[in-house]
């Protein structure tokens, strides 16, 4: 089924044309409207009359998380406050969060992606969707609800953790679909085991899974001990949240991006440069209807490639291989980012603690862990071990309130972390996704 | 009338206080007291030696983390109840032992008692009102 039929199946052709209009009116509009974009288009030597065909986005300047940062918090946006109705943010790689904003337009536009992305993965109004994604500053809760209303789904919002609750409402609620991170609904398929739930005989029959990376083999496992078909969905709240590309049941093969809405380009993150067809490079994405926050050659840092050809379900639009990792530090741990550079401005800001660090991420069982091994130095030692428990406490306490994650803190001897000349490996990352 | 100690930090795990004694061997240092706090991460080695300085340095050489601070040596007799007695000064000064270790003279005769306490000054002037012998640093180097 298709939600969309005349969007998500025109010909190539017709796509295209459709895409290049919209270009060309976003680039003029944030050309007059936004200070940032007008002096990176002057500086790039470009102006919005000079986009004469799709590959003349190449003469745009990105635009980077970095630039997010420096227009904390509202900088970017091309409309008054008055017209903007909802604010999202995500971690950014320093102390200060990246904000995003909408327009009743721009929650219209997001409903009706995810609307089409809930039938690419076989849903209809008739079916109960359970969404466990985080209700809040992330897009995933907010933007899945919308979704599952626009579709006229009945929807359960259930927001993250009380799994027990969550077990309960599963067996109970009869939901059909289930949205979450691929780590949760492995967790949630233990946990529901553990209680000597059945979690095949629960009527779901769909996951559509996403907010960080997960493997063929991670699928295979969901579905093995949930019994379900699952889905991968691709999104960022920079460039509108969750249903930017959505896998299709029929093809299980890439995730279809819904070009009529966003450009999508693969790029060498060195160069900045087009890598050839079907190779890996870093998604760039351009907003083409966004009206609040417009975003144009956004460098998202995630790598993955694009298949053009055509797949079985219909639908014309490129698909993005599943995302194969980052090109820069970023982690995701249980859903949340997290930048290395966040955690060591945490770490500076405990009274005699030195940058040397390392953080090792782990998968025990299904879930993700941290640990934040930090040495110890005179500054911090006493002869009394309250004295060091109290560091460890205070930097656990602190990473949660400002990161949201759960860290365990050890203590190393001086000296033992590697030391780096140059660009620090200061991330050991053991899981195997 | 305190007694210098030096603290190493240790991670909890195989060879490493091996390590710290072949260092101190190396050096030629006499330990005299110590006693080791442990968590399950980690651990504080806590040693009185016959030359306090040449062994921080030492261990500091080699790479150890290391903190020096005063704790207090009192000698009582060798017999039931003596420790209760020192607790029960300590007590009702409302002083607080943050950790204490003991070893006995070779004697025989005398047991030492090692005492942190939060408020160093007051609790030497508890028990030198009540008589307790407190031992001078120089003493305990030398035992």
């Amino acid at each position: 089924m298709i939600f969309d039929e005349e969007f998500e199946t025109l010909p190539r052709e017709a796509l295209e044309a459709l895409q290049l209009k919209r270009l060309q009116q976003v680039a003029e509009r944030v050309y007059h409207t936004v200070g940032f974009y007008r002096n990176a288009f002057d500086e790039a030597g470009v102006t919005p009359d000079d986009i004469k065909t799709l590959d003349d986005i190449r003469r745009l300047p990105f635009t980077t998380k970095k630039d997010l940062q420096d227009n904390y918090p509202f900088g970017l946006f091309a409309v008054p406050m008055g017209n903007v109705i909802r604010l999202h943010a995500s971690s950014g790689t320093t102390g200060k969060p990246t904000v995003v904003g909408y327009t009743k337009r721009d929650i219209d536009t997001w409903s009706v992606l995810m609307a089409r992305s809930f039938v690419a993965s076989g849903l209809t109004r008739n079916d109960i969707i359970h969404n466990a994604y985080g209700y809040g500053l992330f897009t995933g809760g907010l933007g899945a609800h919308y979704g599952a209303e626009r579709l006229g789904a009945s929807v359960i919002p259930m927001s993250g953790g009380s799994t027990k609750k969550q077990i309960l409402i599963l067996q109970d609620f009869g939901p059909t679909a289930i949205c979450c991170t691929p780590s949760y609904a492995l967790y949630l398929a233990e946990q529901g085991e553990e209680m000597g739930v059945d979690m095949k005989s629960l009527r779901l029959r769909v996951g559509i899974l996403g907010a960080e990376p997960w493997s063929e083999q991670m699928r295979e496992e969901i579905e093995e001990r949930l019994g379900i078909t699952a889905l991968d969905i691709y999104g960022l709240s920079e460039i509108i949240g969750p249903g930017v590309a959505i896998e299709c049941k029929e093809g299980r093969s890439g995730l279809h991006v819904f070009e009529d809405h966003f450009i999508v380009e693969a790029i060498n993150p060195a160069t900045g440069s087009p890598v050839k067809n079907g190779e890996i490079g870093e998604l760039v994405f351009t907003t083409l209807t966004k009206e609040a926050f417009p975003l144009i050659r956004y460098r998202t840092r995630d790598l993955s490639k694009l298949v053009r050809t055509p797949c079985r379900c219909g639908r014309t639009l490129t698909r993005m291989a599943r995302v194969s990792g980052r090109s820069d530090d970023m982690l995701i741990i249980r859903g949340v980012n997290v930048f290395p550079s966040q955690i060591e401005s945490v770490l500076l800001g405990i009274e005699g603690l030195e940058p040397h660090y390392q953080l090792i991420v782990e998968r025990e069982g299904t879930l993700d862990t941290l640990e934040i091994r930090v040495e110890v130095s005179e500054k911090i030692f006493s002869d009394q071990v309250r004295g060091l428990q109290q560091i460890e406490r205070r930097i656990t306490k602190d990473i949660k309130d400002y990161l949201g994650v759960t860290a365990a803190v050890k203590l190393v001897e001086a000296k033992t972390l590697e030391r780096f000349e140059g660009k620090a490996q200061r991330v050991i990352d053991k899981r195997r996704i | 009338m305190k007694v210098e100690q030096i603290s190493i930090f240790l991670e909890n795990k195989p060879g490493g206080l091996e390590y710290v004694t072949r260092v101190l061997k190396n050096a030629n240092i006499n330990i005299r007291a110590l006693s080791l706090a442990d968590t399950s991460d980690f651990g504080i080695l806590r040693l009185i030696v016959n030359d306090t300085e040449r062994a921080e340095k030492s261990l500091q050489d080699e790479g150890f983390t290391v903190r020096r601070s005063f704790v207090v040596a009192v000698e009582i007799p060798d017999r039931p109840g003596g420790l209760h007695s020192i607790v029960e000064t300590l007590s009702r000064k409302g002083i607080n032992i943050e950790y204490t270790y003991a070893f006995v003279e070779r004697s025989g005769e005398n047991a030492i008692i090692i005492f942190r306490f939060d408020r160093t000054e007051e609790a030497i002037a508890a028990l030198q009102e009540n008589g307790f012998v407190i031992l001078p640093g120089k003493k305990i180097y030398s035992l």
